[in-house]
């Protein structure tokens, strides 16, 4: 199941409401839709948060099987490492364009107290996330955060996004992605939003240095076994923010750093703070053209890479913030825009949901 | 005893070209050119330095090696021969200089370096920022902040970091094996380029002071020079356990290269031999080391990052996490190739093991304990050239030593003869009349240059790969393959062998 590496043109997209609005599917496939030619046929995909408010302490697997193998397996070892609150078929419906679909399932979990006396419950899942991917054959975690989940495969990313009939869910951020790889792999798993609990990560671009990012990731007990250098990104927020506790603003500059010349022209205390954030992270610089969009529960940040080898327009109209691939994807679902740009080279944008909003 | 060994080399004289200026007899500091009448080679004497060769006004000087044949024997090699020969006359251990020039196998020259096409652009050094600059010295495993939310602050305290523009530094040559001169020049050429030279085990002379904050002061076993002021006149201070040319043996330099300077800048009497003992003796053990280390620290108020400098060994991996765990900023592996002053031959040409291989188990090791972070890895034993440099940061290296190519690139021709004191460079030599033959400042020209040519050549390569720091080629091994290798060496090197993709 698992295949090579996936060098990648594609395109990306994405919505989300400060206020935590919640907007259905539909949209987000439009503006996915119009930048078609960005994309092959061969993966297309989608994260939404916000979209099981009725289970939103509970962690939302959502699960391809290649077999019904895979599925007893993976059901038998949940057994003893969660409470499953429920488990059910993730909707979809046939539609042209889509095929060889793996078995799609969803979970709906609880980490039980015993298993929390040495682990974080955070870091319980993630290396039950880690462990399924390697050791059960035939058996992927598309998604595995709260009250979110990816919906992703094999196909044109609108034809996927009716397939998984995303107008059914509400969510008050949406990401999308139209892939084109250079490659045939025909992997559901290989298509983009990689994701890691709450993060998820649609990706225009090669990482260059996926060689570094890898084995530094490794360090820290995240295995690599997609062979995709999207992967790294999701691995790199849950350690950098969640596991050390930075700031998202700060992991960026971890990821598409200033350069040394610009760094040394900051004021004396951004400076020492760029330089640490160099000297120490350093293994997690990101080279290569990207553009990227980064979900998780309290907001979306999107990035270029340090000189800007990969397109990205944002947007803002009101309580939304859009950011896609070509401006022509946002102007498609929001004409009347307040204020539109591009995004410098390596600088963040970023989005959060308001406090109030749970 | 009459020597009955065979000229190594033939000192050709074109007499109808020359002129018989002399200033090859002037200039052969091994007596090998004499003039009776006309110019004479005493060839038995001549080491092929070709500084004669080079300062013949009319190139009437050829050198070539002695044709003379010995009859084939794939066992019993001409070398194998002469080095009888040699002990049988003189009963002694054969001593040479230099690094190991045996032909075992050179695992750069066995591994490729990856490039972009199409999906992933290569990018142009000319037109983007392509960034060398690295730091050594201990990095926390995260950064680590106090307070919540928009009221943070840093609680991280880094310990000492050293900036380095280029990844390139000059490897420890003492003070005694080179001559002042040739420190003048590394020092100076460190200076102009961002980068450090090393002090060796010498001590460092008093004219060099104004450029301390560029030097690698070493504590070595003889713990010539160490003073308190030495070791805060520094960038970072490094304890010598080993050296790849000579594992596992002490230093030894002649008496008669002790003049007045050296004398006072080694803190022993003038004509003593200075003697480096095998093992520090209050050094038996790593906790011994950690001591030292702390000792270090504390002398110098924690400001400088400690290395510590090993010889590649077999065991080199867990050698190298113990000195981590000991406290160690910078972790120096010096591979069996590694150059020296003066060695025993047996030593040089037969023991330690090569640093690709080290380097790449050592990084490996510290990754699997989680503690590559603590310490940056310095490697030398031979980087010839920049694509050496770019497979060992490519390999986990934070930066390379270059101590021969430093030396070549002042004039040295690897004649191997450092030992005798009579370079005729200037570099290798405590006597003046040699030593005034090294300007300093076009010997720091020279080096400059050769770390320029060799910056621009790691843009390039970088620039190939699509990447525009030099941190994210640094332990990219996914970058490099191997040609010709068995699976077991590209599983030690981590890398695949050509011809596989991702």
């Amino acid at each position: 199941m698992k295949c090579d590496g996936i060098p990648s043109g594609c395109a990306i997209s994405g919505m989300m409401s400060e206020d935590g609005r919640r907007i259905d599917g539909r949209i987000i496939i439009k503006s996915i839709a119009c930048m078609h030619d960005r994309s092959n046929g061969l993966g297309g995909g989608f994260a939404a948060y916000g979209i099981y408010p009725n289970r939103k302490d509970m962690y939302a697997f959502h699960m391809m099987y290649d077999n019904i193998e895979a599925k007893e397996a993976t059901e038998e070892f949940f057994k003893n490492v969660f409470n499953v609150d429920k488990d059910e078929a993730i909707p979809t419906q046939r539609e042209n364009g889509v095929s060889n679909e793996p078995i799609l399932w969803r979970y709906f979990l609880e980490v039980p107290e015993s298993k929390l006396e040495f682990l974080s419950e955070r870091d319980y899942v993630m290396k039950t996330v880690m462990k399924i991917n390697s050791d059960i054959e035939g058996a992927f975690v598309a998604s595995s955060g709260k009250n979110m989940g990816a919906f992703k495969g094999v196909g044109y990313p609108e034809d996927i996004g009716r397939f998984y009939k995303l107008e059914d869910y509400s969510a008050y951020i949406w990401t999308a992605h139209g892939r084109f790889p250079t490659n045939t792999p025909g992997w559901w798993g290989g298509a983009h939003p990689f994701t890691l609990l709450d993060w998820s990560v649609v990706h225009n671009g090669e990482i260059s240095s996926y060689g570094i990012n890898k084995r530094y990731l490794e360090m820290f007990g995240y295995k690599l076994e997609l062979r995709t250098d999207t992967e790294v990104i999701a691995y790199m927020f849950d350690l950098l923010v969640r596991r050390h506790k930075l700031p998202p603003s700060l992991a960026v500059t971890a990821l598409a750093s200033p350069f040394w010349k610009d760094i040394d022209r900051m004021e004396p205390e951004k400076k020492k703070l760029a330089t640490l954030v160099r000297q120490v992270y350093g293994s997690t610089l990101l080279n290569g053209p990207f553009s990227i969009i980064i979900g998780h529960n309290r907001g979306m940040i999107g990035l270029n890479d340090r000189i800007k080898l990969r397109p990205m327009t944002a947007a803002r109209k009101d309580d939304m913030l859009y950011m896609a691939s070509e401006e022509s994807a946002i102007r498609e679902i929001e004409p009347d825009l307040d204020v539109v740009w591009s995004p410098k080279a390596g600088t963040a944008v970023v989005g959060t949901l308001k406090e109030e909003v749970e | 005893m009459e020597s009955q060994l065979p000229a190594e080399f033939v000192v050709n004289v074109d007499h109808e070209r020359c002129r018989r200026c002399k200033r090859c007899v002037i200039n052969c500091s091994f007596s090998a050119i004499e003039f009776k009448d006309k110019v004479t080679p005493n060839h038995r004497l001549c080491v092929a330095c070709h500084r004669c060769a080079t300062f013949c006004p009319e190139s009437a000087i050829t050198i070539t090696e002695n044709p003379l044949d010995y009859k084939y024997g794939y066992n019993w090699s001409p070398e194998i021969r002469k080095n009888i020969l040699k002990q049988a006359e003189s009963g002694g251990i054969i001593l040479t200089g230099m690094g190991n020039p045996r032909p075992y196998p050179i695992y750069w020259d066995h591994m490729l370096i990856d490039a972009c096409q199409v999906t992933n652009p290569s990018i142009d050094p000319l037109r983007e920022p392509m960034e060398l600059r690295t730091y050594l010295g201990a990095k926390p495993e995260a950064i680590e902040f106090e307070g919540e939310h928009d009221n943070i602050s840093l609680k991280t305290e880094l310990a000492p970091q050293v900036k380095l523009d280029i990844p390139v530094v000059f490897a420890a040559m003492s003070y005694g094996a080179i001559s002042l001169n040739a420190h003048k020049a590394l020092a100076m050429a460190a200076r102009r380029m961002g980068t450090l030279m090393n002090t060796g085990e010498g001590g460092l002379h008093e004219d060099l002071a104004s450029y301390t904050d560029r030097i690698i002061v070493q504590v070595a076993s003889g713990r010539f020079g160490v003073t308190s002021k030495y070791l805060n006149n520094s960038a970072i201070v490094e304890i010598k356990i080993g050296q790849g040319a000579k594992p596992g043996i002490g230093g030894h330099l002649p008496g008669e290269k002790v003049g007045e300077d050296i004398s006072k800048t080694r803190m022993i009497p003038v004509g003593t031999d200075a003697l480096s003992p095998a093992p520090h003796h209050d050094i038996y053990s790593i906790e011994d080391l950690s001591q030292l280390i702390y000792a270090i620290k504390e002398a110098t108020d924690y400001k400088k990052p400690v290395s510590v400098k090993i010889a590649a060994v077999h065991n080199v991996a867990a050698i190298a996490s113990g000195i981590v765990r000991a406290g160690a900023d910078i972790v120096m592996i010096d591979g069996f190739r590694g150059g020296t002053g003066a060695a025993p031959m047996i030593i040089r040409d037969h023991v330690g093991i090569p640093i690709e291989l080290a380097l790449a188990a050592v990084d490996d090791r510290l990754r699997q304990e989680g503690i590559r972070n603590r310490a940056s890895i310095l490697v030398g034993g031979s980087i010839r050239q920049s694509a050496d440099v770019v497979k060992a940061i490519a390999l986990g290296a934070d930066a390379c030593v270059i101590g021969t190519a430093s030396l070549i690139a002042m004039g040295c021709r690897v004649c191997q003869k450092c030992y005798t004191g009579n370079c005729a460079w200037g570099i290798a030599t405590q006597k003046p009349e040699l030593v005034r033959r090294l300007n300093p400042e076009l010997a720091a020209d020279r080096l400059c240059n050769l770390l320029t040519a060799w910056g621009h050549e790691i843009q390039e390569v970088l620039g190939s790969l699509g990447i525009i720091a030099v941190e994210s080629l640094r332990g990219s091994r996914e970058r490099l393959r191997g040609v010709g290798l068995p699976q077991e060496t590209l599983d030690i090197l981590g890398i695949k062998h050509a011809g596989i993709g991702q």
